[in-house]
């Protein structure tokens, strides 16, 4: 297949990167021909953003070769790349939204008068200029921050253009866009493919990547599985290649396929109807039993955390309704949501734990108004926290260490204890066991199985199939901020988790 | 042998990393125990007890403002109008109260008790106003109290209309300028607001909720805290202390009048910081608002008794400012880094 593409513009050849003693790439090879979207697609850490790190010069020590239009090329900084031609769009904008359009495409290379001072009437014409050219409807005189993100990412394209970029690197581009937005994005992206210029389309959206490329690579455990030509692929081909279920990998396949229980027979614990939050999520309604763990599952931006965030008060949904066991119930601030039942642990430790503070705090803060009327008792703050401590094996088992000294997977744990000396009506966990070592993971997720048993509705919420097939007893996938399917007491692999997301 | 070699190492270790802990708190005690032997060496005058009851009363009305601050600022937010706060208390009990013929500022004189209820209802309303615009709109507390300190000064200079207004209640005339035996009364007023405030930070929930705040925001929020509440209370609290400031000052220096604290806005800010209390929030307490108090007490009463350019006695108080600043910060950095490692 890759012996009759044209002119191959970049290539990589046996790229090897390591990360502290692992492996991120080994011994991959790529090609771009010139005039072509090229899809790349693998799991989280399958090496996919390691690579273009190194095409775009962010990661400078490497083995292997890179050959940009047949002359070996070597970046020592993201700048090399840019005056090489290669332009990145990441995911998250590298644009300042308080400046206006104009400011932004030129950023850091505005058009200067003779006396050195910024020339803003010859910035704003070119820019309107370039934006009329790539066929953007952008006012040049706005202010970004103004404008819909669809838009926002297509201003950060044409700066990536108009700084002279040949290769164009998208990072996730479609991932915060609505049908409309994609639909103007691709237009643009084909018409630059008409102009010969090479874009490479990273995307978890696998039908996205079907439309929009020429031809897709899928990565896998830091190695280049497969490259075809779309026209001769579809999504289960891609699925299957990038999770593995050929190559007489199938024992490994049987092993991520799960047996969901299902819904328990017991009372609803928390209903959702019709929750909406602009910009993060829309008409979202489910059931939640006590004791059952309900997974909620989708890629990264798919409205999922912050569905988690608006249960629990901290960005209040605009639209919809939620009832606690049946009773009706506004949740307005996190201190009413944890007074009313509900209980949380947020995806980031930073945001939920006081690393200055000794465990036995972290651990009482979230029941101080029942422990103390008015006056402190840390005695039984102490003794509650070694109770809790001993339950869920946090070591070292001290009550007085400072947090911050702890392990990430105990810290967790920590998280996790706050909220179980008395316990909530439903706990929401928002990526409970990322970033752990395998025995930590395993104590979670015993601890969250036991917590399920004793009644309680836990609702797992993760970008990770692992996760909640680990741990749900039924299943609900996000996409672009809607629930789109359920899963419930039947078999599922990750397989069908990617290609309903 | 080798096993002694490693204990004594750690041992070592260990001492350094409880140095590093303290010692935002340690530098501004060694400050304060070097600066009192300067002067006491310097300056026989210095250490006299009539000296000592000097310094205690002198920093009494800048301590009870510096306590109030001490709340806002474990809780990671900042308060600029408890001068001008001080400054309205001070002005409205003077206000109700009958003054001499000469002044002419109220025709509705009330009974003392009455007097000092309105000096704390206006406080609490100032701070009220601070709150909702700190929490419920979302300005920043130093935009908030920035704006306040204004609003403070206008109402002031409303009031008196370039006046000197000398009367006050006579509780307050007691408290402020009185004194029982050699202890002037306003020392021990600012020792009892001291005493309340240490006890609620350390021992009721309250406190902790604010250290809590102070030091992380949102995982506060993400247990389930009141964090709103706790802001509003602190910015609250910290005017219901600069009135009562203002009002024994009024008493302490005789007169009420615009402008009369403006100086002690920076002083108290300086006492809360220079005693190690973390401008990030989260750490540092009414003990450590104390040392600072008397380190600046101390460093301004020695000046006035040794025989420096008093020109320079300003610089001198700045870099002593500056270092004390450096050190705060420098002990979060040590803390920051020490919580990660």
């Amino acid at each position: 297949m890759e012996g009759e593409q044209p002119k191959p513009l970049l290539e990589l050849r046996g790229i090897s990167k390591s990360f502290g003693g692992v492996a991120a790439l080994r011994e991959v090879d790529f090609t771009l021909s010139e005039g072509e979207i090229h899809g790349l697609v693998g799991e989280n850490g399958a090496g996919k953003s390691t690579l273009m790190k190194i095409i775009a010069g962010v990661h400078a020590a490497y083995q292997g070769r890179m050959l940009l239009a047949g002359q070996p090329v070597s970046f020592a900084s993201a700048r090399d790349a840019r005056d090489a031609g290669i332009g990145m769009v990441h995911q998250e904008l590298s644009l300042v939204p308080q400046l206006t359009v104009a400011e932004n495409v030129f950023l850091g290379a505005q058009p200067l008068t003779r006396f050195g001072t910024v020339d803003w009437p010859r910035m704003r014409r070119e820019a309107a200029r370039e934006l009329e050219s790539l066929g953007i409807d952008a006012d040049p005189a706005a202010i970004l921050g103004t404008l819909p993100l669809g838009l926002q990412q297509l201003i950060e394209l044409a700066r990536v253009l108009f700084s002279g970029a040949r290769i164009i690197i998208l990072d996730e581009p479609t991932s915060a866009l609505s049908p409309p937005e994609i639909e103007r994005l691709f237009s643009l992206l084909r018409r630059l493919r008409e102009s010969g210029r090479s874009i490479i389309f990273i995307s978890h959206f696998l039908d996205d990547v079907l439309q929009i490329s020429d031809s897709v690579t899928v990565f896998r455990n830091g190695r280049r599985i497969a490259h075809a030509a779309v026209p001769t692929i579809d999504k289960a081909w891609l699925i299957e290649n990038m999770i593995g279920r050929d190559h007489g990998e199938l024992a490994d396949s049987y092993v991520n396929r799960v047996e969901l229980r299902g819904r328990p027979e017991t009372d609803v614990a928390l209903e959702v109807e019709g929750l909406s939050l602009t910009g993060a999520f829309s008409d979202i309604s489910f059931r939640l039993h006590s004791g059952e763990v309900l997974g909620i599952y989708g890629f990264m931006g798919s409205g999922q955390l912050e569905l988690a965030k608006s249960l629990f008060g901290r960005r209040p949904a605009e639209r919809g309704t939620l009832r606690l066991a049946g009773r009706p119930v506004r949740l307005s601030s996190t201190s009413r949501a944890r007074r009313a039942g509900l209980a949380f642990v947020p995806e980031s430790r930073r945001s939920m734990l006081f690393a200055q503070e000794p465990v036995y705090k972290n651990v009482s803060i979230a029941i101080l108004d029942h422990i103390h009327r008015f006056m402190l008792r840390p005695a039984r703050e102490r003794t509650i926290a070694r109770a809790r401590i001993g339950d869920l094996g946090i070591r070292p088992p001290s009550a007085e260490i400072r947090l911050g000294a702890l392990s990430g997977g105990n810290q967790q744990k920590v998280a996790l204890a706050k909220w179980l000396t008395r316990q909530p009506l439903v706990l929401i966990l928002s990526e409970p066991t990322r970033g752990m070592d395998v025995g930590a993971k395993e104590d979670v997720v015993r601890i969250i199985r036991k917590v399920r048993d004793e009644g309680i509705g836990v609702i797992v919420i993760s970008t990770e199939p692992e996760t909640v097939l680990s741990l749900a007893d039924r299943i609900l996938v996000m996409k672009k901020g809607a629930m789109t399917r359920e899963f419930a007491a039947q078999s599922v692999g990750k397989d069908e988790l990617l290609a309903a997301a | 042998m080798d096993a002694t070699a490693r204990t004594e190492r750690r041992t070592a270790g260990r001492t350094r990393r409880i140095l590093k802990d303290r010692l935002r708190t340690i530098a501004p005690f060694a400050t304060l125990v070097f600066l009192v032997a300067f002067f006491g060496i310097a300056s026989p005058s210095f250490l006299s007890f009539a000296n000592l009851q000097n310094v205690l009363q002198q920093i009494s009305i800048t301590g009870i403002m510096a306590v109030g601050l001490t709340f806002v600022i474990l809780c990671a937010e900042i308060d600029l109008s408890v001068a001008a706060i001080a400054n309205v208390a001070g002005v409205v009990i003077a206000f109700f109260t009958v003054q001499d013929s000469s002044v002419n500022i109220a025709n509705i004189p009330l009974s003392g008790g009455w007097a000092i209820l309105l000096g704390f209802a206006a406080s609490f309303l100032l701070g009220g106003v601070n709150a909702a615009a700190t929490t419920m709109i979302g300005l920043p507390s130093f935009i908030t109290t920035l704006a306040m300190l204004e609003i403070g000064a206008g109402i002031c200079a409303v009031l008196v209309r370039g006046q000197i207004a000398y009367a006050v209640p006579p509780l307050i005339q007691t408290l402020g300028s009185g004194s029982i035996g050699p202890v002037p009364w306003i020392a021990v007023m600012a020792a009892l607001v001291m005493l309340i405030s240490h006890l609620v930070l350390r021992y009721t929930r309250f406190g902790r909720y604010v250290y809590m705040v102070g030091g992380n925001r949102e995982a506060a929020e993400y247990s389930g805290v009141n964090v709103r509440w706790i802001v509003n209370s602190v910015l609250i609290i910290s005017a219901v202390c600069s009135g009562f400031a203002g009002m024994l000052g009024v008493a302490h220096f005789g007169s009420a009048q615009q402008n009369e604290f403006d100086n002690y806005l920076l002083d108290s800010i300086a006492a809360v910081v220079v005693g190690g209390t973390s401008l990030f929030g989260g750490s540092g307490g009414i003990g450590e608002t104390i040392i600072g108090l008397l380190v600046l007490g101390v460093l301004n009463n020695g000046l006035d008794h040794v025989s420096i350019d008093s020109f320079v006695k300003i610089l001198i108080r700045g870099l002593i400012l500056l270092a004390a600043l450096i050190i705060n910060i420098y002990a979060q950095r040590l803390r920051e880094s020490g919580a990660t490692a």
